[in-house]
């Protein structure tokens, strides 16, 4: 299957906006290092038309190692959830126009 | 923060951009990756982490209304899942949790 990587991005963003390719790639990491930023600071990030990343948090739970059967505690943390948009949704299924009946 | 919050940071901190392209380059990252799992290839982006297209087969399920079965078709979901350093990121500074 074909990988899309920071590269194409970068040079999609070279082709139409007209910038130098290296401020096209750099624009992109100030992009992602912003949305990462935000989501370190337990914020979510709403990008319409496209999905929400948020982060959630999660208890402690008692955690079992599969090989041994050890019991092993899991510790509080916070994982990173995205929960996309209907319209990312309806793309991905090749249906442009969603029967909007959800939300 | 949202996408209009992100293209006014970046405006402000890259003064010699116009605004409309700032808003383009956002538009463009984002209407790429959709592109991208709309054709059912992988986004891969090391560090922040991966989208991808998952299968969800058809099944039976259930009006939860009336309780009447309803046929569901197989769909595809998009799905992101955080990459290492992103992952780590997020969960930083949580009292007890690991590094």
């Amino acid at each position: 299957m074909q990988t899309v990587t920071r590269a194409h991005l970068a040079e999609t963003i070279y082709t139409q906006v007209g910038l130098s390719r290296n401020e096209s790639a750099d624009l992109l990491e100030t992009v992602l290092e912003r949305l990462s930023a935000a989501l370190e600071a337990g914020e979510s990030v709403k990008i319409s038309g496209f999905g929400t990343f948020s982060v959630r948090q999660k208890g402690r739970r008692i955690g079992r190692n599969p090989k041994t059967g050890e019991e092993v505690p899991i510790l509080p943390r916070r994982v990173l959830v995205f929960r996309p948009s209907h319209v990312l949704k309806a793309r991905v299924n090749g249906t442009s126009t969603p029967l909007d009946d959800e939300e | 923060m949202t996408k209009s919050e992100l293209i006014a940071e970046l405006a402000a901190t890259n003064p010699h951009l116009r605004g409309a392209d700032v808003e383009l380059i956002v538009a463009t990252i984002f209407d790429q990756i959709t592109g991208a799992l709309a054709r059912g290839e992988r986004v891969e982006l090391r560090g922040f982490g991966a989208f991808t297209v998952k299968r969800r087969n058809a099944r039976t399920g259930r009006n939860p209304r009336t309780g009447e079965a309803v046929p569901v078709d197989e769909k595809a979901v998009p799905f992101f899942k955080a990459g290492k350093e992103l992952r780590d990121r997020v969960n930083r500074g949580v009292r007890g949790a690991r590094g």
